[in-house]
C-alpha cells in the first residue's frame, strides 16, 4: 500500500507515491537524488540527517515522509543562492568548521534553526544549540567559531571577518 | 520497520475510533526509533498532528494548560509557561536536544513515561492533572511504573493542566550522550504544600516525601541536611549504578531548591 504525500522542497512542490515506512530522508536522499542530507547513525543520536520542516530543525531520519504532508522541507541544498554560498556554509569553509564534512549538512542546518531563534548567541548557547549535532572529528572548536563567525556577519557586524 | 497502515485523522472522535487496532503517533521521538529497531510493530499508525485541537498553551493565574500535541521548542519558548512556572519551561528547553524538542511532544512524553524523561518529573512535582478524551487523571494516580501508566487502552491525551507554584525549580543530570536524565529532581512549593519528585532514578518518577516534609517546615537548602535515599530498586545500567543514582538524588534536590529560592 502507498500513501501520496505532497509537499515543498527546497521552495519546490513535490509529490510521491510512498510506503508509509518511508522516512523524510530515504524520500530526499532515494526518491529526490537530494543525497546532501546524510545519514549517519540512524538511531536519532548524530544528527547527520537535520533538515527543516516548516522553518525548524529535525532529524529526518526519525520522521516519515507521510507525516511532512503539506510541509516546507528545506536541505543543505536549499541554502545557497545559485553559486554564493550561505553565510554559514561559507563560515565553516573559512573558520574549517569541517574535516571529513559527513556531520557538516546537518550541523549547518541546525546552526542556521539556532540563529533563527537566537541571533546573537553565546559560545554556551552555541554548544547547547548543537547537542543533537555529532563531530567526531573536529573536537567542536572550530564549528562554534563558525557559527559564532556566521551569526556576527548575519548580524552585519562591522568587525565580522 | 515493518509495515503499517498509516492514518491522518481530522478529528478527535475520529482518532479514538481507530484506536483498538492502532496506536497513536504523536511526535514520534520514541515510537519510530523502537519501531525501527521493531521492539514494536504495530499494524497501524494514527497520526495526531491533524487535530490543531491537541495543540497550544493556554494560561491565567491559577493554571497553565498544555495541550498533549504542543512541542517542547513551543513550552520551552512560550512567554506565559516562562512567566507563570519558569522551571516548567526550563525543563522543557532541555530534554534531549534542539532538534528533538522541535517534534516531541508533551502528551506523547507523558504517555511513553520513559524511566529516565523529565516531563513525569514536573507532572509530580507540580501536582498536574491529565485530561483524556474521557476523563481526568490526577498525576499521583496516572503514573503506575516503567512505560506504564493509569490510561486505559485507546484512551488518548488531549491536555494536561499545570497548577502555577508559588516557586519550583527542576534540576537534571543528564546523560553526557543522550541528556536523558540519570536523576532529575522538581521541587515545587505549591498552594497544597511542597512536593518534590525524582525522575531517572527508578521504574518511573516517584515523590520523596521525607524531603517534602522537611522542605515544607523551612524551603532552605539547609533543610534537607543529612536527608538521603536508600537506592532499593533503583535503576543501574552502563551510564550508573544505582547507588551512584541514589547519591545524586540528594545533590539535584539541594540544587533545585537552591535554583527555585533564585528565582
Amino acid at each position: 500500500m502507498t500513501v501520496d504525500v505532497s509537499l515543498q522542497v527546497n521552495g519546490k512542490a513535490v509529490s510521491a507515491a510512498v510506503d508509509p515506512r518511508t522516512l523524510l530522508v530515504e524520500l530526499l536522499r532515494q526518491q529526490l537524488k537530494l543525497t546532501g542530507t546524510h545519514v549517519g547513525c540512524d538511531t536519532s543520536q548524530c544528527g547527520a540527517c537535520v533538515v527543516h520542516v516548516d522553518g525548524r530543525a529535525v532529524k529526518s531520519c526519525t520522521m516519515l515522509a507521510v507525516q511532512a504532508e503539506g510541509s516546507s522541507v528545506v536541505t543543505i541544498e536549499g541554502l545557497a543562492q545559485g553559486n554564493t554560498l550561505h553565510p554559514m556554509q561559507e563560515a565553516f569553509r573559512a573558520c574549517h568548521g569541517l574535516q571529513c564534512g559527513f556531520c557538516t549538512p546537518g550541523m549547518i542546518m541546525s546552526a542556521v534553526d539556532l540563529l533563527q531563534r537566537n541571533p546573537n548567541p553565546t559560545e554556551a548557547e552555541i554548544r547547547h544549540g548543537l547537542e543533537g549535532n555529532i563531530c567526531r572529528c573536529t573536537g567542536y572548536q572550530n564549528i562554534v567559531r563558525a557559527v559564532s563567525t556566521a551569526a556576527a556577519k548575519m548580524r552585519g557586524d562591522s568587525a565580522a571577518a | 520497520m515493518h509495515p503499517f497502515e498509516y492514518l491522518r485523522p481530522r478529528d478527535l472522535a475520529a482518532a479514538v475510533g481507530e484506536s483498538a487496532t492502532g496506536n497513536y503517533l504523536a511526535g514520534g521521538m520514541t515510537l519510530l526509533p523502537s519501531m525501527k529497531l521493531r521492539l514494536t510493530s504495530p499494524e497501524k499508525l494514527i497520526d495526531l498532528s491533524g487535530l490543531p485541537d491537541l495543540v497550544g498553551i493556554q494560561a491565567d493565574s491559577a493554571a497553565v494548560v498544555i495541550g498533549a500535541m504542543t512541542r517542547h521548542a513551543e513550552v520551552a519558548a512560550s512567554a506565559e509557561v516562562r512567566r507563570l512556572i519558569p522551571a516548567l519551561a526550563a525543563l522543557a528547553g532541555g530534554i534531549g536536544d534542539p532538534l528533538v524538542r522541535n517534534r516531541g511532544t508533551l502528551g506523547g512524553s507523558l504517555a511513553t513515561n520513559d524511566p529516565a524523561a523529565d516531563y513525569p518529573g514536573a507532572l509530580l512535582g507540580l501536582g498536574g492533572t491529565v485530561v483524556t478524551d474521557r476523563r481526568e487523571i490526577a498525576g499521583d494516580e496516572f503514573i503506575t511504573g516503567m512505560f506504564s501508566t493509569a490510561l486505559e487502552p485507546g484512551e488518548l491525551i488531549v491536555r494536561v493542566k499545570f497548577p502555577v507554584a508559588r516557586r519550583a525549580a527542576y534540576v537534571k543530570f543528564p546523560s553526557p550522550a543522550s541528556r536523558y536524565a540519570m536523576v532529575g529532581v522538581f521541587v515545587a512549593e505549591t498552594a497544597t504544600g511542597v512536593r518534590v519528585a525524582v525522575t531517572g532514578a527508578a521504574a518511573c518518577a516517584f515523590r520523596l516525601t521525607a524531603f517534602e516534609a522537611a522542605l515544607q517546615k523551612a524551603f532552605a537548602v539547609e533543610s534537607l541536611e543529612g536527608l538521603g535515599v536508600s537506592g532499593d530498586g533503583y535503576n543501574q545500567d552502563l551510564h550508573g549504578s544505582a547507588e551512584y543514582r541514589a547519591s545524586l538524588v540528594p545533590v539535584m534536590a539541594r540544587r533545585a531548591v537552591a535554583a527555585a529560592l533564585a528565582r
